[in-house]
């Protein structure tokens, strides 16, 4: 009999014994026992308490996508010996895994990370309170001011969920940004106006507008000026 | 009737024995006494003239009626760019370089007719002055290994029967006809060949897992997406060779038992492009390609993918992603390729020069193979030298080959005696070496452990004038525009990084600076979701663990050592060396610098732009930068 923790307060005890359905793994030194072919962080959203990850690009809604690196954690494959960095949105659990999901260099990790949003989109209020719970102060870089952090849930949902693929993200590196189809300044037929991207946006950067279509965060770059320009001439 | 004209246009060969006698046919028929002229068409000979030297070699030869005793060819890279264009002449290769339109007639008179080498275009060793005469004796060549680029100075790329003659789809016919796919596999194992694309992945392991890998669809993909700056090895093999890759490739498909293969090459690459299509469709005619191959019952068709100008897309999951018709980015890899990768089927991927080693080493065999390199690294590999290097071009060596033997024995040293700084290997995020390591062998690990990499092979050399802020600059502004902006890490970090290196090099650095890009080196490191993330900090740690020095004279002195960080120099004039010849006067296009007539002249610091036109024109050192 092992005594397997299914929440942080409460452990059942069971017989080990083989089966292909099911993994044993430890979390924070508590073992632990979900069914396969779930990632890390799917099997501890089941499991109230157990390891502690946050995490902004994940929705249980659509399939992982593993960009905001938030949910970064510590595996060892080796029973411990050696430890690597994984993003748990992404990384299947596996029998006789040890994860670490609050270690010191996990939560540099992350600070570091919450830095580099905050620094992106200071007035966020989910980025603030993350900074506060990882003690990150006035980022160290100069800041900017949007409010889109490119979890590409948005994109994701109006693909996956409702099927229309109205809105994608385009260009690349720090041009990146959500778009309508070919540039064009608001949204046209393609979209139906269900807002299931703006009830999903992790950060309010997508809102309704009074046309019944979401209204897009806009990056001032020349690629999005030059797009709306060209649908301005057009209508 | 139609039946027998299809019949006789029929190239297809369908026995190992039919391929035998082809080459022997071709290699009986080939008249022996004709001289070869191979004059290298590769991108680099091509960019100082080679075109003009081919068109000029064909009149001249129709002109004097020379075709039976002249045999004449457009090959690939040869290697010695930094000479082009370059002329290889006769059996015993008379080296000619820097070859012009109006040297052609007199070689054609001189040389090939009467076999007296023309001393002018003769390569001078400048460590003897002499004049060297074969191409064997140049010294750039003597101390390569060219299992892989030697072939290039001798086939003509457009034509298959060339390839054939050389021994070509000899290994095909071995791997089909005389070996099981698990001894190839055990072959390439035994080989020791690691992937040549910069992971250094061993790839018999990688082949064994697409073997094992269930499912009746799968994947042999060739990642021709070299994207390096200064790095252009992988194009030189599709230009100059291409028909070593697809018969690696073939061999690998029937290795792992897959019928369709890729090759995703950049279309920035015109000329590899064209040669590789030229290659599979001749491959395809010959019956290397497409059903029954050889008569072995084996089918395999290579269809070419040409890249849309990503960087990123050479990395392994982004090239899938945008081979599936998706945007190019990529995904984690905790699942391996070989179980799922493009389609979700077991995929073999390899660089172009892994699949131009394969032939080779079933050729000649595991235990020939592992007798070159070092311990963990076997075979050889091609570096693409250049930067401040005299002999810039492509070198193929063994690998454990020390950077000191590659920069002075090969590369020719430091162009006008000036100091070695450093070398920068391995691509954007590769890292930079300093002088106290030149003794280093060169291998995947032993780089590795100097914060560097293998990666693709670049080899890019800085000396004094090189500014390692500069440098760490320059590549962290490529990465950041070829960031695919996926992942937070890589996106942000590398912007924020970029920024405060401008910063530094605009003489605005804070004592801070170097921690915060240390810090944003780790989340790079640990945090991003792909290789090119991953090693992207690589440019900045590595300079400042080798060169703090230069960061804190930037950030604490506003001092550009070497001169290159223009907000940070002044350029001024010796009163005791200034003649007031007014040379400077002249050249300032702000006119800056004043001064009556033979009496020492001055800059105006508010007016002068720093372009360093008067320092360049001073013949009397009088014009101080610093």
């Amino acid at each position: 009999m092992t005594k397997y923790w299914i929440s942080s307060e409460t452990s059942i005890e069971i017989d080990s014994a083989e089966d292909n359905n099911v993994v044993h793994f430890s979390v924070d030194d508590k073992d632990v026992i979900v069914s396969n072919g779930q990632t890390i962080y799917e099997a501890l959203q089941r499991q109230s308490g157990i390891g502690n990850i946050p995490a902004l690009c994940y929705h249980p809604s659509v399939r992982p996508y593993g960009a905001c690196r938030l949910c970064t954690v510590e595996v060892s494959e080796d029973g411990g010996k050696n430890f690597r960095f994984v993003a748990s949105c992404l990384y299947p659990v596996k029998e006789g895994l040890v994860v670490k999901t609050n270690t010191e260099r996990v939560r540099n990790l992350r600070k570091g990370i919450i830095e580099l949003l905050l620094a992106r989109c200071p007035n966020t209020k989910v980025l603030q309170e993350l900074a506060d719970e990882y003690g990150v102060e006035k980022p160290r870089f100069a800041l900017g001011d949007h409010d889109c952090i490119l979890c590409g849930l948005c994109v994701r949902a109006c693909q996956e969920i409702i099927g229309k693929s109205a809105i994608s993200l385009v260009n690349r590196g720090i041009y990146k940004e959500v778009a309508a189809p070919f540039y064009a300044y608001e949204l046209g037929e393609e979209c139906i106006g269900c807002g299931d991207c703006a009830f999903i946006c992790p950060t309010g950067a997508i809102k309704m507008g009074e046309n019944g279509k979401p209204e897009l965060p806009r990056v001032k770059i020349p690629y999005a000026e030059i797009g709306a320009m060209a649908s301005a001439a057009e209508g | 009737m139609v039946e027998q004209v299809r019949k006789l246009l029929d190239k297809r060969l369908k026995t190992p024995e039919e391929l035998e006698k082809l080459r022997q046919s071709i290699i009986s028929d080939k008249d022996t006494s004709r001289i070869l002229i191979s004059v290298c068409g590769g991108t680099g000979c091509r960019a100082s003239g080679a075109e003009a030297v081919v068109d000029a070699f064909a009149e001249e030869i129709e002109r004097l009626e020379l075709q039976a005793k002249i045999e004449f060819k457009e090959t690939g890279c040869h290697g010695f760019c930094e000479r082009g264009p370059v002329v290889l002449i006769g059996p015993k290769k008379i080296f000619y370089q820097h070859v012009q339109p109006e040297d052609v007639p007199e070689i054609v008179a001189e040389t090939v007719l009467q076999g007296k080498p023309i001393q002018r275009l003769l390569y001078t060793d400048p460590a003897t002055n002499e004049e060297i005469t074969y191409e064997t004796d140049v010294p750039f060549y003597k101390r390569q290994t060219r299992l892989i680029l030697g072939a290039n100075g001798e086939i003509d790329p457009t034509d298959i029967e060339q390839y054939i003659a050389a021994g070509g789809y000899s290994a095909l016919s071995k791997a089909l006809f005389h070996m099981t796919p698990e001894k190839i596999i055990s072959e390439v194992t035994d080989s020791g060949l690691r992937g040549r694309g910069g992971g250094g992945f061993p790839t018999g392991r990688k082949w064994q897992s697409c073997l094992k890998a269930k499912g009746d669809i799968k994947y042999v993909l060739c990642n021709a997406d070299e994207g390096d700056p200064g790095a252009y090895q992988d194009r030189s093999i599709l230009e100059g060779n291409p028909h070593s890759v697809i018969e690696g490739m073939i061999i690998g498909a029937y290795a792992i038992g897959s019928n369709n293969g890729y090759i995703y090459v950049r279309n920035e690459y015109p000329l590899a492009v064209e040669r590789t299509i030229i290659a599979l469709e001749q491959a395809m005619d010959y019956g290397f390609l497409g059903e029954n191959i050889l008569g072995s019952g084996f089918n395999f068709t290579i269809t070419i993918n040409k890249g849309g100008g990503a960087f990123v897309c050479g990395e392994s999951s982004a090239l899938i992603a945008s081979l599936e018709g998706k945007i190019g980015e990529p995904k984690a890899k905790y699942t391996h390729m070989s179980e799922k990768g493009l389609w979700d089927k077991p995929s073999l991927l390899n660089n172009v020069k892994t699949w131009a080693n394969v032939p080779l080493i079933v050729n000649k065999g595991a235990d020939w193979y592992s007798k070159i390199g070092t311990k963990g690294s076997k075979g050889t590999m091609i570096f693409s030298l250049v930067g401040k290097i005299n002999n810039s071009g492509l070198v193929e060596v063994p690998m454990g080959i020390t950077l000191r033997e590659m920069i002075y024995d090969i590369g020719g040293g430091i162009p006008g005696g000036k100091k070695f700084k450093a070398v920068q290997t391995g691509g954007p995020s590769g890292g930079c070496i300093p002088e106290e390591y030149l003794d280093t062998p060169v291998d995947f690990d032993e780089l590795t452990k100097l914060g560097s990499m293998m990666g693709s092979g670049g080899m890019i050399v800085m000396d004094e004038d090189n500014c390692m802020v500069d440098v760490a600059r320059y590549f962290i502004e490529f990465l950041k525009g070829e960031s695919c902006g996926k992942c937070v890490p890589c996106r942000e970090g590398l912007a924020k990084m970029s920024e405060i290196l401008n910063r530094i090099s605009h003489g605005q650095g804070k004592p801070e600076d170097i921690e915060v890009m240390t810090d944003l080196g780790e989340i790079l490191n640990n945090g991003a979701l792909c290789a090119l993330g991953r090693s992207a900090a690589n440019p900045v740690l590595s300079t400042i663990k080798y060169f703090k020095d230069e960061y804190l004279a930037h950030i604490n002195d506003k001092k550009c050592p070497a001169g290159v960080c223009r907000e940070l120099i002044e350029y001024s004039i010796d009163p005791d060396k200034c003649t007031g010849c007014g040379a400077c006067v002249r050249a300032c296009s702000t006119n800056a610098i004043s001064g009556e007539k033979k009496e020492p002249h001055v800059i105006n610091q508010g007016m002068c732009i720093k372009c360093g036109a008067c320092y360049d024109t001073c013949k009397f050192d009088a014009v101080i930068k610093g």
